[in-house]
């Protein structure tokens, strides 16, 4: 099964030095994430859940510990393009139209023209916004614009996708229709996913993990497997199993004092 | 024209200010020369003798217009009175130095940006730089020009140009290329970009913006030290020599069209650039 485990961490820290001394952001943090699971990460701000994601994506570098990604380290598999990262903002390019925004990694990746513009059409598709090749990103709402550079990050050949809040700056109805969509964008291309949120309803409608997180240090403090299927309608946040999971996660939100500040 | 009215408001307030200033600079030379004939002079009588005089200490704005008029459509446009002669050899000087300060610019800005080394050591020099009096330098290139052989004017007159020219670029370069986020840096290090992807396809498009914002400062300045290229140097041609030869051979009204024009060509070039920024604009989908 090892060949399955895509995100191995084992006693992971990293300590920030910071101007009023050292911040354990990350501290013994041990994890498997599977091929095919979706994983969230819930905390509070400063539990350490982006900082996770970021080492993961070799963005930030552990100080103890060991990670690897797809069997390798995460700067190995940063250099070969396994996996897709979305930011909290959209971050398009105010230059260049959608289609150009999702052509960016390609371009960059060295696909020839067609196939690149064979994979923007098809990723459009798939993120419901086909027509929309042309338009620059302030013609989009935000929801538009965040659902672009989901595209942007399924343009290439990664089958792990790591988000990071991504729909925090949305509103409510937006947010759930992306995640419905979201949801069925991971039926549909089988990826593996970490997405970072600190909404509770948000990581127990989507996830089949759900990692808990507290601050100071940031550590994990409850694993939580989903008993959801995985076929998930919006009303499946009014049956007992939902509103019992997120009972847990609160549980393990506040054991880890996460509400006393 | 909602924005016209305003502006030509201002206008008339300078002209009105104008015509009263040069009654009242006037009005010494005027009132001595009457004292001289023995001639009692009213106040209509002063006010047209100050506006007619052929060397007055302020020109009034119509024999500023005259003169510029006369100097512009009165002279074959390849004779040494024509100010498009003299604004043609301005312009030219110009544009080299415009475009040689772009080229140092832009240049010294990459380095910065991508070398530390480069910033630390480079950067100072380049305030500095615009700290030394351009009218102290001018004469220096000129003759070192002059010295190492290059009998031509144009090149000291571009350098000069492109001294004053290339900081503006510089400055908002650097900050232009430094204007990507962490988040937009650190999504090219996802994909695995290089140092020079990153250049080219996210430091120099989010450049542009600021590019094109310095280019309306540094043409005023490339303009600014051709003029200064043409005042101490000895140049006989260009709108600087012109300026200069009307205040020292007792041709004021020459000097004072001779301003004007250099004015007005600031302000073509500066609506020529304007477009060129519109267009760049449009082309990039920033214009909404």
């Amino acid at each position: 099964m090892t060949t399955e485990t895509v995100i191995s961490a084992q006693d992971l820290s990293l300590t920030f030095e910071t101007n009023d001394g050292p911040v354990n952001a990350l501290k013994d943090v041990s994890l498997e994430v599977e091929r095919g699971d979706f994983v969230s990460f819930i905390g509070p701000s400063g539990c350490g859940k982006t900082t996770f994601l970021r080492v993961m994506a070799d963005l930030e570098s552990p100080s103890a510990g060991d990670i690897e990604v797809n069997g390798t380290s995460p700067a190995d598999a940063r250099k070969s393009r396994a996996y897709g990262y979305v930011f909290q903002a959209a971050g398009l390019y105010p230059w260049r139209t959608i289609g150009g925004n999702i052509r960016l990694p390609l371009e960059i990746m060295g696909y020839d023209r067609a196939e690149q513009a064979r994979r923007v059409n098809s990723v459009l598709e798939l993120v419901d916004l086909a027509g929309f090749e042309k338009k620059f990103p302030w013609q989009l709402s935000g929801g538009m614009q965040q659902r672009a550079s989901i595209a942007r990050a399924l343009a290439f050949d990664a089958d792990l996708l790591l988000m990071d809040e991504p729909f925090g700056a949305l509103d409510e109805i937006v947010r759930d229709h992306l995640n419905e969509q979201l949801l069925s964008l991971w039926e549909k291309t089988n990826k593996t996913i970490c997405f970072v949120t600190h909404s509770i309803p948000e990581a127990v409608y989507l996830s089949t993990r759900i990692v808990v997180m507290s601050p100071r240090p940031g550590r994990i403090t409850d694993v939580i497997e989903s008993p959801l299927p995985r076929d998930r309608p919006l009303d499946i946040r009014d049956t007992p199993e939902f509103l019992e999971v997120a009972h847990r996660v609160r549980e393990g939100l506040r054991a880890g004092h996460s509400y006393e500040d | 024209m909602r924005n016209a009215l305003p502006v030509l408001t201002v206008v008339g307030v300078i002209i009105v200010i104008w015509y009263i200033a040069a009654i009242w600079m006037n009005s010494t030379w005027a009132l001595q020369m009457a004292e001289r004939l023995g001639r009692e002079m009213g106040f209509t009588d002063l006010v047209v003798a100050t506006m007619t005089q052929d060397r007055p200490l302020v020109a009034a704005p119509h024999q500023v217009v005259v003169a510029l008029w006369d100097g512009v459509f009165g002279h074959a446009v390849t004779s040494k009175r024509s100010f498009v002669y003299h604004g043609f050899v301005t312009l030219e000087a110009t544009l080299w130095g415009f475009a040689l300060g772009i080229v140092i610019g832009v240049g010294l800005a990459i380095a910065i940006v991508h070398s530390r080394a480069v910033d630390m050591s480079v950067m100072p020099w380049a305030v500095i730089s615009q700290t030394v009096p351009i009218v102290a330098l001018a004469p220096m290139i000129v003759v070192v020009a002059n010295a190492v052989g290059v009998e031509d004017r144009l090149l000291p007159k571009a350098i000069i140009s492109a001294y004053l020219s290339f900081f503006p670029v510089l400055v908002s370069m650097v900050s232009g290329l430094r204007a990507p986020n962490q988040m937009q840096l650190d999504l090219l290090k996802t994909y695995g970009a290089n140092r020079s992807q990153v250049f080219w396809k996210l430091r120099l498009p989010a450049s542009l913006p600021y590019f094109f914002a310095s280019l309306k400062v540094a043409i005023a300045a490339s303009l600014i030290g051709a003029i200064v290229g043409e005042l101490p140097t000895g140049a006989i041609n260009g709108l600087g020599a012109r300026m200069l030869i009307g205040s020292q051979f007792g041709q004021p009204l020459i000097m004072w069209a001779a301003l004007f024009g250099a004015a007005i060509l600031a302000g073509i070039l500066i609506i020529v650039v304007g477009a060129i920024q519109r267009a760049a604009d449009r082309r990039m989908g920033v214009a909404r």
